[in-house]
């Protein structure tokens, strides 16, 4: 009788899972999304399936058919591993440098830009225009990078 | 975000979109109620020095992700310019600084 290899099948799953977890869920919340690892822990799960997979393919009585499937379900779920590190670990710190920045106790530079009604707003404004009725205590600057 | 405005401080967001961009993705889709600002010739963003050129996915001149605490006479309280696009500055970290204000 044929007995399915299911360490393979779930190690191919579980990778699948684990690649495309971070970018369409784990990525919502900050404590997932600063550092991927609840996306490593999976990843790691799913290694360990698919080499427990690879071995039983490999053992002599089994066919050619099987070891080479389970070879292509094990390359698959190493090459999503390679590309989510690859994201992680490098992609995500593609940043250009910011050495003129202004540092904490500098000035922050003076600016005009428009608001969502095309009015002209200053910094200035910003910083004295009252929150509340009360002047406030600070503004908090975001720059993001928007949606273009 | 509503422990910042009621902490007093005045959360204003930057970025290269046009306000119609702003209004249906920050606005109407997100929900944020705080100042949106538009800087579409990159005027602020030089100047803080936080322009990401010709970035990748849109080929375009756009602003780094980078958050400054500013008090009002204009002094820079705290910031976060991060190295990584997935860390941010978290709401709580914001707080923090701003307990040292006057």
């Amino acid at each position: 009788m044929k007995r399915l290899n299911w360490q393979i099948w779930a190690g191919f799953v579980l990778s699948l899972v684990a690649g495309l977890s971070y970018p369409f869920l784990f990525s919502e919340w900050e404590i997932t999304r600063d550092y991927a690892w609840a996306n490593l822990i999976l990843f790691a799960i799913a290694m360990v399936l698919l080499i427990l997979g690879l071995r039983r393919a490999f053992k002599p009585d089994k066919g050619i058919v099987s070891k080479i499937f389970s070879s292509l379900a094990a390359a698959f779920g190493l090459l999503l591993l390679a590309g989510l590190l690859f994201l992680v670990f490098v992609a995500f710190r593609w940043l250009p440098e910011s050495a003129g920045a202004p540092q904490v106790g500098q000035k922050a530079p003076d600016f005009t830009l428009t608001d969502l009604n095309n009015k002209p707003v200053t910094l200035a404004q910003l910083l004295s225009e009252p929150i509340n009725n009360q002047p406030p205590k600070a503004v908090l600057l975001i720059f993001y990078r928007g949606y273009w | 975000m509503k422990a910042l405005s009621d902490a007093g401080i005045r959360v204003v967001a930057i970025s290269v979109d046009k306000p119609e961009k702003t209004r249906v993705k920050m606005v109407q889709e997100a929900g944020y109620t705080f100042t949106f600002l538009s800087d579409p010739k990159l005027e602020a963003i030089r100047r803080y020095d936080l322009v990401h050129a010709e970035e990748l996915a849109s080929g375009r001149d756009i602003a780094r992700p980078a958050e400054f605490l500013i008090d009002p006479d204009g002094s820079i309280r705290w910031r976060m310019v991060t190295e990584n696009f997935s860390v941010r500055a978290r709401a709580e970290h914001v707080l923090e600084a701003a307990k040292a204000l006057p």
